[in-house]
């Protein structure tokens, strides 16, 4: 594998968990505007811990998807009493709060940013972003799956029918922070270097475009976003304004033929039974 | 000077800046408590309005207008393409998608739809002026008053005044007048207002001719007080006039203007305090806080902002 392309596949892994960790929250039909937040906690965490306590790389992995769904955990609960667009704001607070502390924190580097001394191989990163496709694609199937989607659909009615909907809500936003952590752990590991300004704004706004874009009703939505939006520029290979300038019109034409995401229930739907004209189960 | 006469130094600086904020923070209002659309071009609209008017001052106006006012005219024009911009994003985002699925706001393809066209304008100036802060000059470097040992620079008293009569002539738009009344029928209930005889699809641009308005003045209020322009200079006072119109409420008019000053305030006085990057903590923790123990903001409606994405 050449450098260029395992440095290519290596932000593709990244960018997909994270995709992931926004869309388990976006499944329920909330709106994270903060990754960036749950991932540099991730990236610290891990970087503290290989560095600071030696530890091997994967449990400094594991425990910083362990600090980001705990952290997530404890503010599920304020956070999920908003509602809306004040949801998406204080997701939003919460990043800028998490970058803000970063800034001013001695211990943690502050502006400078910290080296990390291990580093992982890419095969690492992709066969930890398959495990965590797979992971999604398994939890999506099962009950808690189908209460998620009822949640998004309508909670009143999940409520009404048995869902416990505080329950997968605040359980989903704690999925999601682990696994924004973990994307993190391994951005850390794989650049070697983290910074606070890197989990900027920006980071947050992508990461839930590659969601919203990819699709949110099915588990493949993620993948194809995450995919569509790291590839496609690659394979344009042209300066870096341009490209962000392609892909706002990208966004824009996206909402305006597939509204609802590229990956749909309805395209899935149709897609089996063109190949199996009897059905699924036939 | 002593400590103390420091600190109201930095509350006026901080009532200042706050003036910036306010227009910016009654455009986020305006769009959301009206068409409940969280509007992410009001960034780029911002930035838009800076940099044209930067970009004709220094490159020189059309049809060889030149003369002291120069800077003047080439603000306006930059307001005036702000004001397109703003319609443009009306005409793909707003407008086609209630078209397409009543509803506009049922899912949250306008706030995407308006986060890819933040890109656009954004990375279209990036390209055109690169990311380099460009010096904005005009003929107030210096018109410092001093007050019993307070320096308050009159640009920005005037444009602290400005800002404030721009919005109270918004309210009374609002409250008064028979498009203010169509504005706010649209934004109890849109179908209703139809039935009412409300041409909503004419009332909705004017939402957006406001917006558009509103950021660029904002825009070029901030290049004659800071005497500069840079192609991410939206980012920063967008975000914080998002914080401003959480804190104010959202949908009131007031209530910006309140959020603005107490955001301009905490900004100052936390970089004061306790340092350049300690302000990033301030805003958004004090918006955190008061959005768990009061979740409407300090004049927010119960309704408004609380719709399913």
């Amino acid at each position: 594998m050449s450098g260029y392309l395992s440095g290519v596949l290596a932000i593709l892994g990244i960018n997909i968990i994270f995709a992931y960790s926004i869309y388990i929250t976006a499944a329920t039909g909330q709106l994270n505007l903060g990754g960036a937040g749950f991932q540099a906690i991730g990236a610290y965490a891990c970087a503290i811990l290989s560095n600071e306590v030696g530890l091997p790389i994967p449990i400094t992995l594991i425990l910083s998807a362990v600090l980001g769904g705990m952290i997530s955990f404890l503010i599920a609960f304020p956070i999920l009493r908003t509602k809306g667009v004040y949801m998406v704001l204080a997701t939003f607070a919460i990043a800028e709060i998490v970058a803000g502390i970063i800034l001013n924190s001695d211990y943690l580097g502050g502006p400078t940013g910290i080296v990390i001394n291990e580093y992982i191989e890419t095969e690492i990163v992709l066969l930890v972003a398959a495990i965590i496709i797979f992971l999604v694609f398994y939890l999506m199937s099962t009950r808690i799956g189908l209460a998620m989607r009822a949640v998004h659909d309508d909670d009143a009615v999940a409520d009404l029918m048995g869902v416990n909907k505080r329950a997968v809500q605040v359980g989903a936003f704690t999925l999601g922070g682990a696994i924004a952590g973990l994307s993190g752990g391994l951005y850390a590991l794989y650049f070697g270097f983290v910074e606070a300004q890197y989990f900027n704004a920006n980071i947050s706004i992508f990461v839930l475009l590659y969601v919203l874009i990819g699709g949110t009703q099915t588990a493949w939505g993620p993948l194809v976003g995450a995919s569509f939006f790291t590839l496609i520029p690659e394979a344009l290979r042209i300066g870096d304004d341009w490209r962000f300038f392609i892909f706002g019109i990208i966004i824009v034409v996206m909402m305006i033929f597939r509204p609802e995401g590229i990956v749909t229930r309805d395209a899935i739907e149709r897609g089996w039974s063109k190949f199996f004209p009897g059905g699924r189960n036939a | 000077m002593m400590a103390f006469e420091q600190v109201l130094q930095q509350i006026i600086n901080g009532l200042m800046l706050g003036s910036i904020y306010i227009s910016v923070a009654v455009a986020f209002t305006l769009a959301i408590g009206i068409l409940n659309f969280l509007n992410f071009t009001i960034p780029a609209l911002y930035m838009l309005a800076g940099m044209v008017g930067w970009s004709l001052s220094h490159y020189g106006l059309p049809f060889g207008i030149t003369g002291p006012l120069n800077w003047i005219i080439s603000l306006v024009i930059g307001v005036i393409c702000a004001i397109f911009a703003s319609l443009l994003v009306e005409r793909f985002t707003y407008r086609y998608f209630k078209m397409k699925h009543g509803d506009a706001t049922e899912h949250a393809i306008p706030l995407v739809s308006s986060l890819g066209f933040l890109l656009i304008f954004e990375y279209l100036i990036l390209v055109a002026h690169g990311s380099d802060t460009r010096r904005f000059s005009t003929p107030f470097s210096n018109l410092d008053w001093h007050i019993a040992g307070f320096i308050i620079s009159i640009p920005q008293f005037i444009s602290l005044v400005l800002s404030i009569f721009i919005v109270a002539g918004l309210s009374i738009l609002l409250n008064r007048t028979k498009v203010g009344r169509a504005l706010r029928a649209t934004a109890e209930n849109p179908d209703a207002a139809t039935l009412m005889g409300v041409d909503v699809n004419r009332i909705v641009p004017i939402v957006f001719i406001l917006t558009g308005f509103l950021c660029g003045i904002s825009a070029a209020i901030f290049a004659i007080n800071y005497h500069e322009v840079s192609p991410y200079m939206g980012d920063h006072v967008g975000t914080k006039a998002i914080a401003a119109m959480v804190i104010g409420g959202l949908g009131s008019v007031w209530g910006a203007i309140a959020g603005g000053l107490i955001v301009g305030l905490s900004e100052t006085l936390s970089i004061y305090f306790f340092g350049a990057s300690s302000a990033q903590i301030t805003v958004w923790g004090l918006l955190l806080v008061l959005l768990i123990f009061k979740p409407t903001g300090l004049f927010g409606h119960n309704a408004i902002g609380k719709g399913k994405f």
